[in-house]
């Protein structure tokens, strides 16, 4: 083999390796589960899994890239249910939908730029100022619909819950979208290259010109938007928007990139990653539920699998070291 | 038992707790396991608080105690522990006048009660009066060890130069140009108090100095890392407002760190992404990076540098010292930058780079770039610079001419003799 093949070689594994490796721990994972049940093989279960994990896999890109700058987002379940309620109420007054639409993602944005100001201006750790946030956006949205629900809405919204692209569910085209989308972004762009300039070594970003505050206070807006577009797709799921929807989802967001195996010290990671890491979720929800296996042992298998999954992945790391 | 205490910054005073835990952090008496006996840490805190003479609280939070009495409680500390040997850091450095009276009291104690002192300085007046004996060092190794009554300043000072220029340094000439950079009457926060000089293209001026003098701290201020309280920069004659890193790169500026791994390089990220960092807008379209004119701009570099790499998709935390400081020095190139400040640009690289590194430098003052070149290694100073500043306590102390510098009219410079 010609050096250069080899070059190619290894550039190809050390980019991809990791994801292959999770890759395969999702490939695994749904072998067991098609032998063990005969449900789980079938077009409408693996669409129905895709569909499952829409939600928390598009929030999870938002994480990812709050991740990679080496930060936190605990806020953005809280900041879903905020956005939900706000586009639904705007929706049941007859505010028309591109607009209704906009005033979720708008709210989305703006709780997540205000993390990021909180954080680059203020000085406050991530952990804190989205700590802060998460109870700021739950109490908002509580107060905001009395604690009540927002239901029944118009056919028109209702697609992004019931239509189709090509026999394929729509919410499942559009989380594809987000992941290219991302994956470019991160990939191929000024801003995907500075986020991982952030992440890996904030100083060196500064002292190389890099906007560190302002490119920072915008991946914390990406993220509270990406929660913004969740929103929109579960509020139409459930054709109701809930001011308690999305707890617990940034554990989930969380666990999903890191078993795509993000770095939580920042400077690493990536959103094709963190799509595996979600559908090892979805996967793993759906086969026990197939298995009927009760939902309080789902827990801790669940949790078992995201702290085996890192072990494993730093154990492989200081191998490859 | 032996005890070390350090300069200004105080490891315990980053410790929130107060005098009493501090003096016995990590050897608590306990009443039964797991329980401190805070009444007998108290009693003997306050015991060896008196026995140095000081009337202080044991319960006052060492945070907000001033640097001598920090220092004091380290003394403490140390003999709790029944030290026998103290070995003082450059203790007096962050010292007023008077404290350092209060300093001396205590070391002339000590002595009394049996305990050995070794104590570092640069303050050679210090070492007159409180020394007994005097070890000089040189490049880690000990020149010598001198009775104080029986050697003088001078005689010390010769001591602590080397005399050997070596022709590991092979300094070219450039010509010297317009003038590239000038600051005038430069004072920040940060201890730099009304600095002026100017710089011309094809121009090594080097910046000398004994630690905490303001030599990073001056390349600091003109990067745009620190803010300016009063003064104004010129850059190619041109008045130039520098309030961030990006303004400073933008006029042509580039700024080669001390902390190479710390603030000069992204670990994680590739030499390729290293390399452009600094100029990234430059291959930039519309947001999109344009991977295949940055590759070709960083092979550049690569090539003609000759950087030791198995791709450019290498991550740099893999690459050796030499190669990782060419990476950086290759980043400023690339952003196109007219003048370099190298703060310290060869510690932690071998002999080899080393040269490698100053032929570099004579390839950008030959191109006409300028550089300010700040160091310790007086060897490195006097072989690479064309001019040298000396600075001392934040000003310049003193400008010699290449051929004017020595190595002791720079350290008498330096030290303030």
């Amino acid at each position: 083999m010609r050096p250069g093949r080899i070059a190619l070689r290894q550039n190809f594994l050390s980019h991809y390796g990791r994801q292959l490796g999770t890759l395969s721990g999702l490939v695994a994972l749904s072998l067991v589960l098609w032998a063990l049940s005969p449900h789980f093989l079938t077009v409408s279960n693996l669409l129905n899994i895709a569909e499952q994990a829409t939600i928390i896999s598009i929030v999870a890109v938002g994480m990812t890239f709050v991740i990679i700058t080496g930060g936190i987002d605990l806020s953005v379940g809280s900041v879903l249910a905020f956005s939900g309620v706000v586009m639904a109420s705007a929706l049941q007054r007859g505010v028309p939908l591109p607009l209704a639409l906009a005033s979720g993602l708008g709210v989305g944005l703006a709780c997540g730029a205000v993390n990021g100001l909180l954080i680059t201006v203020g000085r406050l750790p991530p952990f804190i100022a989205t700590l802060g946030m998460m109870s700021v956006a739950r109490g908002t949205a509580l107060m905001f619909t009395e604690g009540r629900p927002i239901s029944g809405f118009s056919e028109n919204f209702r697609w992004f819950a019931t239509g189709e692209v090509l026999r394929v569910p729509a919410s499942v085209v559009i989380m594809i979208c987000v992941y290219a989308v991302a994956h470019f972004v991160l990939r191929r762009t000024k801003l995907g290259r500075y986020t991982y300039a952030i992440g890996g070594n904030e100083e060196a970003a500064l002292l190389s010109g890099v906007g560190v505050r302002a490119y920072k206070t915008l991946v914390y807006g990406i993220a509270g938007l990406l929660s913004g577009l969740a929103a929109i797709l579960l509020t139409a799921r459930l054709n109701s928007a809930q001011p308690i929807a999305g707890m617990m989802y940034e554990l989930d967001a969380i666990a999903a990139t890191v078993i795509g195996g993000t770095s939580l010290l920042g400077g690493e990671g990536t959103v094709a990653g963190t799509l595996v890491g979600a559908l090892i979720m979805a996967v793993l929800r759906n086969g026990l539920n197939l298995l009927g296996v009760s939902s309080f042992i789902q827990q801790i298998v669940i949790g078992s699998v995201i702290i085996v999954a890192v072990l494993i992945d730093m154990a492989l790391k200081r191998r490859g070291k | 038992m032996l005890n070390i205490i350090t300069n200004y910054n105080s490891i315990l005073a980053h410790i929130p707790d107060t005098m009493h835990t501090n003096i016995f952090l990590g050897r608590e008496p306990t009443r039964a396991p797991g329980v401190i006996d805070q009444r007998a840490i108290f009693r003997a805190a306050a015991r060896a608080l008196e026995d140095l003479g000081l009337s202080l609280d044991p319960r006052t939070p060492v945070k907000a105690l001033r640097v001598a009495e920090q220092q004091m409680v380290e003394v403490a500390k140390a003999l709790s522990l029944d030290a026998r040997v103290l070995i003082m850091d450059e203790p007096t450095a962050a010292l007023t006048e008077h404290e350092i009276r209060e300093l001396f009291a205590t070391i002339r104690r000590l002595k009394g009660k049996g305990v050995s002192v070794v104590y570092i300085s640069h303050r050679m007046e210090e070492l007159f009066e409180i020394g007994d004996r005097v070890t000089v060092l040189r490049d880690g190794r000990t020149v010598g060890t001198y009775d104080v009554r029986a050697t003088d300043k001078s005689e010390l000072i010769r001591l602590m130069v080397n005399r050997e220029l070596t022709d590991l340094f092979p300094k070219e000439h450039a010509a010297r140009g317009a003038e590239a950079l000038r600051v005038e009457h430069l004072s920040t926060e940060g201890g730099l108090k009304d600095v002026s000089f100017s710089l011309h293209r094809g121009e090594i001026l080097g910046v000398a100095g004994l630690l905490g003098a303001g030599r990073t701290e001056l390349a600091r201020a003109i990067f745009g890392l620190d803010k300016l309280t009063a003064g104004a920069i010129y850059v190619g004659g041109e008045a130039r407002r520098i309030g961030s890193p990006r303004a400073a790169i933008d006029a042509g500026l580039g700024f080669l760190t001390e902390d190479r791994k710390g603030q000069g390089l992204v670990l994680p990220l590739s030499v390729r992404e290293n390399l452009c960092l600094s100029s990234v807008d430059k291959f930039t379209k519309w947001g999109v990076v344009d991977s295949a004119r940055e590759r070709e701009a960083a092979n550049r570099y690569v090539k003609e540098l000759r950087i030791r790499t198995p791709s450019l998709d290498q991550k740099v935390v893999y690459l050796s010292g030499g190669n990782q400081q060419k990476v950086v020095l290759s980043k400023w190139l690339c952003s196109e930058a007219e003048v370099f400040i190298f703060d310290e640009p060869t510690r932690g690289v071998d002999v080899g780079a080393k040269a490698e590194i100053y032929q570099l430098m004579n390839r950008l003052t030959a191109s006409g770039v300028a550089i300010i070149m700040i160091s310790s290694e007086m060897l490195e100073v006097l072989g690479m610079s064309d001019r040298v500043l000396v600075m001392r306590a934040g000003r310049i102390a003193g400008e010699f001419s290449a051929a004017a510098a020595t190595q002791e009219n720079i350290l008498q410079c330096a030290l303030g003799e």
